[in-house]
């Protein structure tokens, strides 16, 4: 996704693709390469065509009308963005989501690195591995029930135990209004841990022991080899870890939809649950389909500037 | 001259000490570090467990008591009985083994031809399947949901499964990129022999890519199992729910109701868990090899 998004390294450069694509067709040993193209990227092809090209652009046409899911849909012009951006709720609704993505992300790629340069070079590797990877085979909704009863406020684990051993007051974590949020945060920091840790293992088992071990000939300490060796030589997957983490962020909704069902009030709606809710509770489908093209617009937005900035910072082998 | 050598040699093994008491104490805090936060990875799952086996009384105990007394099975005949979970068991299973199977041969055919065959306009589409990546689920789910209305399939399991089926861009990429990667040799010397792409594709392509077709079983099967949004979105009777959806049922149903809401979980939970300890190293090994080709 990140080194190879320029296709067919291998092809010849000599004639522009569309004109020699046509001229392909040709002979008939050229139509027989066609037709077996079209055998084997045809299930897929379709796919594309049903599930997601007809679909975007039909949501893109329905951003600029009035439809309720049935009868008539009239067109409207800009008015559901309008409407989008002078509404309280979506901007409450972005404001979390901007929230949550900040707390959850750093926290996510910062922790998981830190855990996977631990785990790697330590006895019991595969025990810490298993148990930090748990939550990622574990279903969204369970691990939302599982620490919804943690945190509550009366009898949960976590307030349980800050009475008995700090003898402090902790509040009612999902029901205070700027406390929501990040606490949901925290959660998904904790469920996302694994499955970055593995990621980064992977880098990190990808960086030839030779540097190591000619810094240490140098007398580098820890500190420095750390900060020269392995973080530039990991940067590819540090960048790849943080840009699925973000696109994963400003899509959150599991966690929010079943802890909190978006409350107290809106305190933790967050765009796609504020899209959710616009579409299929409130059955207004063309302000919905307005709604998530804003989204779709952030997460491209947020993913250029990352390719656009990791230039400064991403340091490739080749 | 004589004593230099001894006190020269015993600094030595004295430097050598000291460095090995230091590399001791860095792997005693390493360990700390890991084990307080393998403790709070599981400590979670640990409670659900115990609150699971609970009954009302205990649930309220100040300080909690780890270990139920008496244990209460009964919650988890009770929580069955509550809602078709047996039901939505193999609901899940079977949509997920469906899907997974399915992209494995859509995503590995197309790969084959976006890797190997030189039909027309392939790397125009190729872009097209690259840049569908960026596009939210959110954007596409209404327009989706109303062609699935339009077909009769809204509460039917072919709208979960067709979508998921039929296309994911994400395997597609990741397969080719392996096959961009297989030797040429096999390939060109089975077309000497007369074989055609049909058979290239399934008795030379496929056994050599067994890796990461595993990988991409393994992510997908992890999607659809745990898939909450789009199940959300178009199952509506019970009867159809899968195992997240009719976790959140439970929920709103009992919500008060804490050992049984557990019991709930730790079923949901616990066969899953079962499955990842026993594939533990190929499900793991997996996921970072889907992670290592991008």
């Amino acid at each position: 996704m990140v080194t190879t998004v320029v296709p067919n390294s291998e092809e010849k450069p000599s004639l522009p693709a569309a004109s020699s694509s046509w001229r392909l067709l040709g002979s008939a040993r050229s139509r027989s390469t066609a037709l077996w193209g079209l055998f084997f990227v045809g299930p897929q092809l379709l796919g594309l065509l049903v599930f997601s090209l007809i679909p975007v652009i039909w949501a893109m046409v329905l951003s600029f009308m009035e439809w309720g899911g049935m009868g008539a849909r009239t067109f409207v012009g800009l008015e559901n963005y309008r409407d989008t951006f002078a509404n309280e709720d979506f901007r409450a609704a972005f404001w979390h989501t901007v929230q949550f993505t900040a707390i959850s992300v750093p926290g996510s790629v910062v922790a998981s690195l830190l855990i996977a340069m631990l785990v790697n070079n330590v006895r019991f590797k595969t025990i810490y591995r298993v148990i930090f990877f748990l939550p990622t085979v574990t279903s969204s909704v369970a691990i939302s029930l599982v620490w919804l009863w943690a945190l509550n406020g009366d009898f949960g684990l976590v307030n349980t135990y800050l009475r008995e051993w700090f003898n402090a007051d902790p509040p009612n974590w999902l029901i205070e209004r700027d406390l929501v949020v990040p606490i949901i945060a925290l959660v998904s920091v904790w469920s996302s841990l694994g499955f970055n840790m593995i990621i980064f293992l992977a880098g990190l088992q990808g960086i030839s022991p030779t540097y190591h071990e000619a810094a240490q000939i140098d007398g580098a300490s820890r500190w420095r080899q750390f900060f020269n060796i392995t973080l530039p030589l990991l940067s590819p997957t540090i960048f790849f870890v943080t840009i699925i983490s973000l696109i994963g962020a400003f899509q959150v909704f599991d966690l929010v939809y079943v802890m909190t069902n978006g409350g107290p009030g809106n305190a933790s709606s967050t765009m796609v649950y504020y899209i959710y809710r616009t579409a299929f509770m409130d059955f207004r489908f063309g302000q919905s389909a307005a709604i998530a093209m804003v989204l779709f617009v952030i997460i491209m937005l947020v993913t250029l500037v990352q390719f656009w900035g990791q230039r400064r910072w991403v340091h490739y082998d080749d | 001259m004589a004593a230099t050598v001894p006190d020269f040699q015993a600094e030595r093994s004295s430097y050598r000490n000291s460095n090995k008491i230091q590399e001791r104490v860095l792997a005693g805090v390493t360990h700390l570090i890991l084990i307080v936060g393998a403790l709070t990875m599981i400590i979670p799952f640990l409670w659900m467990i115990s609150t699971s086996l609970k009954d009302f009384g205990q649930v309220f105990m100040i300080p909690p008591s780890w270990i139920p007394n008496p244990v209460q099975w009964s919650n988890y005949p009770d929580s069955l009985n509550a809602l078709p979970f047996a039901r939505a068991y193999w609901n899940s299973t079977y949509i997920a083994v469906v899907v997974v199977a399915s992209q494995l041969l859509t995503c590995s055919m197309a790969g084959y031809a976006f890797a190997r065959i030189q039909f027309p306009f392939r790397n125009q589409l190729f872009i097209i399947f690259l840049a569908t990546l960026m596009i939210p689920q959110q954007v596409t789910i209404i327009p989706t949901f109303i062609i699935m209305r339009n077909l009769g399939l809204v509460d039917n399991h072919l709208s979960l499964i067709l979508p998921s089926a039929l296309f994911s861009a994400f395997g597609v990429f990741l397969l080719r990129q392996f096959i961009m990667g297989l030797p040429l040799e096999l390939e060109e010397s089975a077309t000497l022999d007369g074989a055609n792409k049909l058979r290239i594709y399934w008795q030379i392509v496929l056994p050599l890519i067994k890796a990461p077709l595993a990988a991409l079983a393994i992510f997908s099967f992890l999607g659809q199992w745990n898939n909450l949004f789009t199940a959300n979105i178009f199952l509506s009777s019970p009867d159809n729910y899968t195992v997240p959806l009719l976790l959140n049922q439970f929920k709103g149903l009992y919500i008060t109701d804490w050992t049984l809401m557990m019991a709930a979980a730790t079923i949901a939970v616990i066969p899953v868990l079962i499955v990842y300890i026993i594939g533990q190293r190929w499900i793991i090994e997996g996921v970072a090899l889907t992670g290592l080709k991008r």
